[in-house]
């Protein structure tokens, strides 16, 4: 059995972990604040841009000559995915979550015989994926120095996957994030940005729009774009999601130490107790014999 | 008969301008300013650099865009942009950053006729403004 000292030192170091966790958690509860904000806020550009590409798809005469970024370069030999994640841990499930959702994705491509291409954009995705799929990451992004989800560096992204696609590198894109619903659940999901994946959503307002330049011209401006636009919403929601899953991680954490203390400090009563009832037992004995 | 339309500007990260009481809307559109009055027929257009005048009764206001679409309908307009500044906000340093910038964009010799005719228009815009 541990000795009194011992039990002492574990309690109190239970204790400041305890703290930290807290510390954390709280933490993450103001950031989220600001992420599920700022997630809102980013909402009505992407639904906009949606809306009017929806429009300028139905609207196009020539579907054969339709840009490559809206139809798809007519085959789906190679796959790239972009697989969005934290730069940081201690978040719970969230990194694993979007990992296991990408690897069970990469297993169905290399199972069809197609060529594979990640880029990792956080570092704890790479960390994850580069012991199985090292050979298959071409491209290692990280934001660490960014506070916060910013446009700018969306667009990066954006730009490095557009290039990607005009070099003939890949015919699908695909990106994994964590859709924020609340601070408990966060769903992992595989979206797929190249070709443009409408889902059959028949735009019912038969609105006929003017258009200048072009229907053409417009969609080859506007799909790049669009692109950057899906990356930086699918980098609100992961960030959303990160703090939602950190906070709950934390707090679990937080009540584990406290229940930890809690029987520590029962074993150290116990223990204590024992003793002084042991110290009891020899003086006794020992004046008895007297 | 109120001649007025509601116009609303969204750059990424949040709606940057709602207003309700617009009267005339003009915009740089790609092949030349474009004004917008009520009752315009749908349209939808890309923006290049230059000035957004907005004429409302509660005041006249002037944006600098970068980029953006444009989509009118029903008497909503919907700017979509991802660089947008007041131009009452905006300084000079601010101004001489940007044209800056835009110059230093146009110098490249690896940019694609397109991208070069953009990055002149931004610094002939920028100019302007000084």
């Amino acid at each position: 059995m541990a000795s009194l000292d011992d039990l002492k030192k574990r309690i109190a170091s239970v204790k400041s972990t305890q703290k930290i966790t807290k510390a954390m958690k709280m933490v993450a509860a103001a950031k989220l604040r600001r992420a599920q904000e700022s997630a809102e806020k980013g909402r009505p550009y992407s639904e906009k841009m949606n809306n009017v590409i929806l429009n300028l798809s139905n609207g196009i005469s020539d579907k054969e000559n339709a840009p490559k970024l809206l139809s798809g370069t007519g085959q789906e030999k190679s796959h790239l995915c972009v697989v969005m994640t934290s730069d940081r841990g201690l978040c719970g499930g969230f990194n694993s979550n979007i990992i296991k959702r990408a690897k069970s994705y990469f297993a169905k491509i290399l199972d069809e015989g197609k060529e594979l291409k990640i880029i990792t954009v956080g570092s704890k995705g790479n960390d994850q994926l580069k012991r199985v799929y090292g050979d298959k990451i071409i491209e290692n992004i990280s934001f660490k120095e960014s506070k916060n989800a910013n446009y700018f560096d969306a667009d990066k992204v954006g730009k490095m996957v557009i290039e990607k696609f005009e070099a003939g590198e890949f015919d699908v894109c695909t990106i994994f994030y964590n859709q924020f619903k609340n601070v408990i659940t966060q769903i992992p999901q595989a979206q797929q940005i190249i070709p443009l994946n409408n889902e059959g959503e028949e735009n019912s307002s038969e609105e006929s729009y003017e258009f200048e330049p072009d229907e053409d011209e417009i969609l080859s401006n506007l799909l790049p774009k669009n692109i950057s636009t899906q990356i930086f919403k699918a980098m609100l929601e992961n960030s959303a999601s990160e703090q939602g899953s950190r906070m709950s991680a934390m707090d679990n954490a937080t009540r584990n130490a406290g229940e930890m203390v809690d029987k520590l400090t029962i074993e150290y009563n116990r223990s204590r107790q024992a003793a002084i009832t042991k110290e009891l037992i020899e003086i006794i004995s020992g004046a008895e014999s007297l | 008969m109120s001649e007025e339309f509601k116009v609303e500007i969204v750059n990424p990260e949040k709606s940057f301008l709602v207003k309700d009481d617009v009267s005339e809307v003009v915009v740089p559109a790609f092949e030349g300013e474009m004004g917008i009055l009520k009752d315009h027929i749908s349209i939808i257009s890309i923006l290049k650099p230059g000035i957004i005048k907005i004429l409302s009764k509660s005041g006249d206001e002037n944006y600098y865009v970068e980029d953006g679409i444009v989509e009118f309908k029903n008497n909503n307009l919907s700017i979509l942009t991802s660089t947008i500044f007041n131009l009452a906000d905006m300084d000079k340093s601010k101004q001489q950053d940007l044209l800056k910038e835009a110059e230093e964009e146009a110098n490249k010799t690896d940019i694609n006729d397109q991208s070069k005719y953009l990055a002149d228009q931004k610094v002939e815009v920028l100019k302007t403004l000084n």
